[in-house]
């Protein structure tokens, strides 16, 4: 798959609610084809304090109006500043980078979709792609409280949509690993993104219960396509990029 | 048409804008992007002796423009290099240099022993200037007399171009400049990035997992210019000129202070295409002031 850097022109941007936005982006040629799991690097400005791209997660590919997602948590000054992009803006993104999620041969395989937070970002446009291959999954989406919670009717086209929250705003109350859905179904696999310590509790329950699991790291990068080697984490074969040979792992590359 | 060649050392480059080590993989995870044969030369990643896992993660931080790494010079080995990495490169039309750095001396010696006899490689940097390994690596390259013992020891054994690349965190650095001339360099290359350093507050942790690492881009522009301008005079092999260029500006900046070629280096990582930006803003620059050749603007600087 060919990287590409291109100027996307914001269509909209959506503030869901103080911490998180949609930004829809659109191009003037036709947007390449982006796979599940993988993401695009983001050029803020210009600017010395905000010198290097963000990594973003791809939220959703809309081929039919041209648009790419894309669903970000303000975490600090660069996703502060994308967060006031107004309609008819210009982003530079290189896209698109790193590899992806797995999609079973089977039709029938059941596959549980867990994310946390933002973490849910990558998972919408997974959801999208193996309801496409005609496989309907269900969704496992935390959050610390119900505004943590996003997108859940975006969700529901594709799947059946659990939820947990901390503080018990909204679904069942405690951490996705503690929802009764994953005491009464049995999973052939198991995809995650979100805070890592939820990911090794997902990653832990996956082992115990003998499935499949990927993950979606989220290191900090410099470059996104493997040139920096800032990024990487420890696996069987030692240290590895993030960013070329994830973001998404087999828990057992990662030695979880 | 203006004339964009420069003679380095014992061999000449199509045109002065090079990509620096660290900062460009092997050229091939930048194929998507540009057409690698347009650039006049690109020193691929620091190879070791032996495989060598890097640094623990976090790596890298994000400063006021600029960043800091610690990446620990991860590469896989020079066999590792030779066999796997030097075929699907080999032919790229541009100059390929090998980034080497070692632990001791015979590190050095018998890695550029073994790259010597690579026939697509016309030249090695020798780094004495990383600051992300504990032991070599800048150590070689802050004293006089050590960077004399590893060029002499290296010049024996290699027979191609030998470009000898210098660390800023020294006080003297024509000094040391002149030293690892007087030892057979070819050609020298600065700078390396500068030692820095950031702290997470909030948690009172450094950033980095070696708390120190090296400081790249705009931040360390003016170090890395004032440094080529004093080497530059002091030396007579070719210099080339590295330090935060992010465009044909900055580039010329260095050519002016007296760099025959220069090398783009975290810009990369910003603009994978900044390399022909900033050869194509060379050749306006050339056509605008009417010269015919680019070596009409290297040490050209009214000073």
């Amino acid at each position: 798959m060919k990287k590409q850097m291109l100027d996307l022109i914001v269509n909209e941007n959506k503030q869901l609610n103080d911490q998180y936005f949609l930004l829809i982006l659109g191009a003037d040629e036709k947007l390449p084809e982006m796979l599940p799991g993988q993401f695009v690097e983001v050029r803020v400005d210009n600017s010395a304090e905000t010198f290097l791209r963000r990594p973003i997660s791809i939220n959703y590919v809309d081929y039919q109006q041209n648009e790419l997602w894309l669903l970000i948590q303000i975490v600090g000054e660069g996703t502060r500043k994308l967060s006031t992009c107004k309609k008819g803006d210009i982003l530079n993104l290189l896209l698109p980078l790193g590899n992806s999620f797995t999609i079973p041969e089977n039709a029938d395989a059941k596959l549980l979709l867990v994310g946390g937070g933002v973490g849910i970002a990558p998972l919408l446009y997974l959801g999208s792609k193996l309801k496409e291959k005609g496989i309907t999954c269900d969704f496992l989406l935390g959050g610390r409280s119900m505004e943590n919670l996003l997108q859940l009717d975006d969700f529901a086209a594709y799947g059946n949509v659990y939820t947990t929250t901390e503080d018990a705003t909204y679904g069942e109350k405690g951490f996705v690993t503690n929802h009764s859905i994953l005491t009464k179904n049995k999973y052939d696999l198991i995809y995650s993104c979100g805070p890592t310590p939820m990911m090794k509790a997902v990653a832990a329950y996956a082992q115990t219960t003998n499935t499949v699991c990927e993950v979606s790291l989220e290191n900090t990068m410099a470059c996104g396509f493997g040139a920096c080697l800032c990024c990487v984490t420890d696996s069987t074969e030692g240290h590895v990029c993030v960013c070329t040979e994830g973001p998404v792992f087999n828990i057992l590359k990662l030695k979880w | 048409m203006v004339d964009l060649k420069v003679k380095l050392g014992r061999m000449e480059l199509k045109n002065p804008v090079m990509t620096a080590s660290g900062t460009f993989g092997y050229g091939t995870e930048y194929q998507d992007f540009i057409d690698l044969s347009r650039i006049g030369g690109i020193v691929v990643k620091g190879t070791t002796l032996r495989d060598r896992q890097g640094n623990a993660y976090p790596r890298m931080a994000e400063t006021p423009s600029g960043m800091l790494n610690a990446v620990g010079l991860q590469n896989k080995g020079v066999e590792y290099f030779i066999k796997n990495i030097y075929p699907e490169i080999k032919d790229f039309q541009t100059e390929i240099f090998v980034n080497v750095s070692g632990s001791t001396i015979e590190d050095y010696i018998t890695t550029s022993e073994m790259l010597n006899d690579l026939d697509k490689i016309p030249g090695i940097e020798l780094n004495i200037s990383c600051p992300n390994v504990k032991e070599g690596g800048m150590a070689f390259g802050t004293s006089c007399l050590s960077a004399t013992q590893v060029v002499k020891a290296v010049r024996k054994v290699y027979k191609k171009e030998l470009m000898v690349k210098l660390s800023p965190n020294v006080t003297d650095i024509a000094e040391i400049a002149m030293a690892v001339e007087a030892e057979g360099a070819d050609s020298i290359s600065l700078i390396n990035t500068l030692l820095g350093m950031a702290i997470n507050a909030e948690k009172r942790i450094p950033i980095l997992s070696t708390v120190t690492g090296g400081l790249s881009g705009p931040a360390v522009k003016p170090v890395a210019l004032r440094m080529v301008w004093q080497v530059a005079k002091a030396v007579k092999v070719p210099v080339v000129g590295m330090g935060g260029i992010m465009n044909a500006t900055d580039a010329i900046e260095f050519l002016l202070a007296g760099a025959t070629a220069i090398q783009i280096g975290t810009a990369n990582f910003i603009d994978p295409t900044v390399s022909i930006k900033v050869l194509e803003g060379i050749e306006d620059y050339l056509v605008r002031h009417k010269l015919n050749s680019v070596n009409d603007i290297i040490g050209a600087l009214n000073c």
